[in-house]
């Protein structure tokens, strides 16, 4: 739901604009001082996923348009988008822009007059700015006298600034896809067919596609098919209503009350929720209601998966399921109309989806035909891009790059069964072969996983473990998005980021990575995929081992020879799954930036570890010793960077004999002392108690930079003390550059 | 697509016509046992050029017009762009649901052949199955009364009249068709649609050209049978389609041999472009009746 949009316009400098003492009253041409403002483009259905952006593009372009010109709304500017039109409100807009006046400055008293006599430059001043001679007034400026004037341009009617200026508004609304209708120039998303615009009864004299703004729209195709005059703007949502059209609240909250009373209508029963697809039917529709509808039971030997996505994606229909969450034989779909007092509509969706599950059960039993483990071959005809090679090559690579995380992780203590990934990659990719795949594409992997818990895999396999390899394909996918679970077992999880990792490592190889927002294989996805199931599933795998065996796999093979040369394969990936691991700390998890870049500055190779010091630091980062520490941290960079830019040297280690001061001497004694402990703690991934250890070090750096002066001129002294602050800082940024942490105030 | 589409559409001439054409679909068969999928489907084609203002409430109209009483049925109007890749042709448009079944492609055509078209062309697709399985209440497509005898009310299906062909042509393209030889046809209707354009180009220097120039006998520009190359073409694409639907083009060649057609269609829609360009003004053809017998539309099945 978009939310309004906060009438931001109130001009800041309204009070700099002197009105003038010829302001017209509150009556100018017939409209009040303060109207109200609507306007409506009237088109033929708007695509459902387009509207709610559109309508917020729209809303804000004449927010700023109306306080640009200097005409703001009194109150909140409103909207009602549906199919058919996208609106605006804007409550008490000023008739007309304030007058303005303006002090000009024209040519020097010393030219303008010749013996007391204005001169032609006088003359010409006067003329210009509209004023007598007689008028003009004097400056004192530190260059001399000058003549000046005092000019009031008078402000233009709102009506005349809209109808010039909201063409181009209009015009300028972004459409993922749009077209042309009367001339090829002029776009929009499909045929704008009415215009309303208003200022209370007035029409303002728009124009926009061929069309002329009137206070004329329309209502609901079928319930309302008459003409609806709009009296006053301010009425347009009542006339709307009775005109059978509802806003987008509305209409959610009336499908909701539709949907709930007919799944009443079934004890224990309720709808599942979707937001995407209410969202879906609310811009379907202007005056929504429901019906239940039901199918034969029989269907629901096919899988829900399958039933679900049928009604939900090509049906547009809610589930309804019983009180354990078991599918029943009904559905909900969500009508433009007011109505089904004969069934008539209930049984035309009931026969449509009837065919539709004909449909799937004749895939699924023809699908049966041919067992998951026959179609491994046919995958060899099935290209997973053109110069990588079928989908059975990647089926080897894939199988090969889960051997080695399957014994790597197993090596750090990590339980899985090897056998269980090894199978389910074999099968993985098989469903692609698969009718119900080629029908239902968004089913690939489910659909593969579905099949393996019914089919024979291989003789003698025990169920549990026919099981595991089934769930294993199912969630291969998976996270599809950044919402979405990751696998739920780490056989799924080690098939999905091998099966990730493989295609990105080939796509970069091919130099085919992602630029900007250009993104069409969507690596960054299934990056941001791979990042998330070794967080969730503690993986310890290190992302440089990963893109190393990933790349590793294509070793040999024909795909190779057409890889990019010169391309920097390691270093760029390395810094793609950093800005993916970036965005996981920060988009997925809430932490704030400047600790993500502290924690992912010290090390951006193993997820898990990053994850874990992103929260110990993130608990301490407020505190006063870090907040010192940083700024202290800050300092010492500085004072390094400049010490490398003016050339001056830097020991390679510390010399503790030369320390001068007490506070040196101090630190020096400190900071291995302190650098063990750390050490070891982080070794332990103990970090709560490392970072309890690095703020010991704080009155010690403190007291240093109180008392000891780095820059001095004694070369061995000062090399001795920058070496001994750039021991500090590398022996203490092991878990966080502390320096990237913002500090408040500083 | 058929001619009456696809090359009315590509003149500035206004032009509005009806017609029944059937659209064959290799790969949608399922040999008479589904219900609802046919490979071969009638639509009933409408092109208004341009299109008129109140064409939704017209086409509205003419379901009234069948029998459907709105006040009683779900209409919406569902976002769905229409594309031909085979012949460099797409448009915008949606599929009309009437409750919950699609029974209209609606497009607003934008390009074809490659051409930006101006004035553009609203076409409506009216899937008469659907819509007569719709109207008679009936679960299958072969259940649909297509005729009944006068004197005895003896009824015949949709099932009497096409279960074979489907059945049969279901095996034909999936399994029969002999696919080395599809692409010898292929090769040969494209060289021979290849070899018309260029004729067409020669013509269209030199308006009168010699035998020895052409190899054929003399033709002026306008009649030059660029009808005839545009049937060549769409016996490539449906070749195209009996291949794919055979299975015998990968994903690789998919792409390339789209473009091969797209090539010819392409090539058609500029030389008809400019052989249309000299006809006189007084030249009213537009509402001559186009039920062509056989403008099968072989247009791809779209992915």
């Amino acid at each position: 739901m978009p939310q309004p949009v906060r009438a931001e316009h109130v001009s800041p400098g309204r009070q700099s604009w002197v009105r003038c003492e010829n302001d017209p009253g509150p009556e100018r041409d017939g409209i009040k001082q303060m109207p109200d403002f609507l306007l409506e483009i009237g088109t033929e259905e708007i695509p459902a996923r387009m509207i709610a952006s559109a309508q917020q593009e729209l809303q804000r372009r004449v927010a700023d348009l109306l306080s640009r010109e200097r005409l703001p709304a009194a109150t909140e500017i409103s909207h009602v988008d549906t199919p058919r039109r996208l609106a605006i409100l804007a409550p008490g807009i000023p008739d007309a822009q304030p007058d303005v006046s303006e002090q000009i400055t024209g040519p020097a008293v010393s030219v303008s007059f010749k013996d007391r006599q204005p001169t032609n430059a006088a003359h010409a001043f006067a003329k210009k700015a509209g004023v007598e001679v007689a008028q003009l007034e004097r400056v004192t400026t530190p260059k001399g006298e000058y003549l000046s004037a005092k000019v009031t341009k008078r402000g233009r009617s709102a009506a005349e600034i809209l109808a010039e200026l909201l063409p181009k508004e209009i015009a300028s609304i972004y459409w993922p896809k749009n077209m042309y209708w009367r001339k090829p120039n002029e776009r929009f998303v499909r045929p704008v067919r009415w215009l309303v615009a208003m200022l209370d009864d007035q029409v303002i004299p728009l124009e926009f596609g061929g069309i002329r703004a009137s206070n004329g729209t329309r209502g609901h195709r079928v319930l309302f098919p008459g003409a609806v005059v709009i009296s006053r703007s301010s009425e347009y949502s009542e006339n709307l209503r009775n005109a059978k059209v509802l806003c987008r609240a509305e209409r959610e909250q009336q499908i909701r009350k539709a949907l709930d009373a007919a799944t009443r209508t079934i004890p224990g029963a309720r709808w599942r929720e979707d937001p995407s697809l209410l969202d879906t039917v609310v811009n379907l529709t202007e005056w929504p209601s429901a019906i239940l509808g039901s199918f034969d039971r029989e269907f629901l030997e096919l899988p829900e998966e399958v039933l679900v996505t049928v009604m939900r994606d090509h049906q547009k229909y809610f589930a309804i399921e019983d009180v354990k969450g078991k599918l029943l034989p009904n559905f909900l779909a969500v009508l433009n109309t007011d109505g089904d007092p004969q069934g008539l509509i209930r049984h035309g969706n009931e026969r449509v989806l009837r065919a539709r599950f004909n449909d799937a059960r004749f895939f699924w039993q023809t699908d049966q035909k041919h067992p998951l483990r026959d179609r491994v071959s046919w995958l060899k005809n099935v290209t997973f891009q053109k110069d990588l090679g079928s989908y059975y090559e990647k089926t080897l690579r894939v199988q090969r790059l889960c051997s080695w995380l399957t014994e790597t992780i197993k090596q750090k203590g990590i339980a899985v069964r090897p056998g269980v990934v090894h199978k389910a990659a074999c099968l993985a990719k098989t469903d692609l072969t698969t009718e119900l795949v080629k029908e239902f594409t968004e089913l690939q992997g489910i659909v593969g996983g579905l099949y393996a818990r019914v089919q024979n895999l291989d003789r003698g396999m025990p169920d549990a473990t026919r099981q595991l390899i089934a769930q294993t394909i199912y969630d291969h996918y998976k996270p599809v998005s950044a919402e979405d679970s990751v696998p739920r077992s780490v056989e799924g999880a080690v098939l999905s980021i091998a099966d990730k990792a493989e295609t990105i490592a080939g796509m970069f190889a091919l130099g085919l990575q992602p630029t900007g927002s250009k993104d069409p294989f969507a690596l960054r996805r299934q990056a941001n995929g791979i990042v998330k199931a070794m967080a969730e599933h503690k993986l310890p795998i290190l992302i440089s081992d990963l893109i190393k065996l990933a790349r590793e796999t294509y070793a040999g093979s024909v795909a190779e020879k057409k890889f990019a040369q010169g391309t920097n394969y390691a270093n760029a990936l390395g810094a793609f799954f950093r800005e993916r691991i970036e965005f996981y700390l920060r988009d997925q998890l809430g932490y704030a930036y400047d600790v993500v870049n502290a924690v992912l500055m010290a090390d951006a190779d193993d997820v898990v570890d990053a994850v874990a010091r992103a929260a110990a630091v993130s608990e301490v980062r407020s505190s006063a010793d870090f907040a010192s520490i940083s700024v202290a941290f800050k300092r010492i960079k500085n004072i390094l960077h400049q010490a490398r830019e003016t050339g001056k040297e830097v020991s390679s280690a510390v010399d503790s004999s030369l320390f001068q001061e007490e506070a040196e001497r101090k630190l020096g004694a400190e900071i291995p002392e302190i650098a063990q402990a750390v050490a070891q703690f982080r070794q332990a991934r103990e970090y709560s108690r490392a970072l309890t250890e690095i703020s010991r070090i704080r009155p010690a750096v403190d007291a240093f930079f109180d008392k000891v002066m780095v820059m001095v001129e004694d070369e061995r002294l000062r090399a001795n003390r920058l070496a001994l602050l750039q021991t500090l800082l590398k022996e203490f940024s092991t878990i966080a550059d502390f320096s990237e942490i913002v500090t408040q105030g500083k | 697509m058929a001619p009456e589409t696809f090359l009315r559409v590509l003149d500035p001439k206004p032009y509005k016509v009806a017609y029944v054409q059937p659209s064959r679909r290799p790969a949608d068969g399922r040999y008479g046992e589904n219900p609802n999928r046919l490979y071969k489907h009638m639509q009933l084609q409408v092109i208004l050029k341009p299109p008129p203002e109140n064409i939704q409430e017209l086409y509205l109209e003419s379901l009234g017009a069948l029998g459907i009483d709105l006040r009683q049925h779900d209409i919406k109007f569902e976002e769905d762009n229409w594309e031909s890749p085979t012949l460099g042709a797409w448009g915008i448009g949606w599929q009309v649901m009437l409750d919950g079944l699609e029974i209209t492609q609606f497009t607003y055509f934008q390009q074809c052949g490659g051409v930006d078209l101006f004035p553009i062309s609203a076409e409506l697709t009216y899937g008469l199955e659907r819509i007569a399985a719709f109207l008679q209440d009936v679960d299958s497509i072969y259940e649909i009364v297509w005729a009944r005898d006068p004197k005895t009310g003896d009824m015949v299906k949709y099932g009497d009249v096409r279960l074979a062909d489907e059945r049969q042509m279901s095996v034909y393209n999936f399994e029969m068709a002999d696919v080395e030889k599809a692409w010898k046809h292929f090769e040969l209707c494209e060289g021979e649609c290849k070899a018309l354009l260029d004729g067409y180009s020669i013509v269209r220097e030199k308006p009168q050209v010699s035998q020895r120039d052409l190899g054929h006998p003399i033709y002026d520009k306008k009649r030059f049978p660029l009808l005839g190359a545009y049937e060549l073409c769409l016996k490539c694409s449906h070749l195209f389609n009996i291949l794919d639907a055979r299975g015998a083009i990968s994903v690789t060649e998919r792409v390339g041999v789209i473009a091969r057609v797209r090539a010819l269609a392409v090539g058609i829609a500029k030389a008809w472009v400019d052989q249309q360009k000299d006809e006189p003004q007084a030249d009213k053809e537009e509402s001559e009746p186009a039920a062509e017998q056989n403008a099968a539309d072989m247009a791809p099945a779209t992915p």
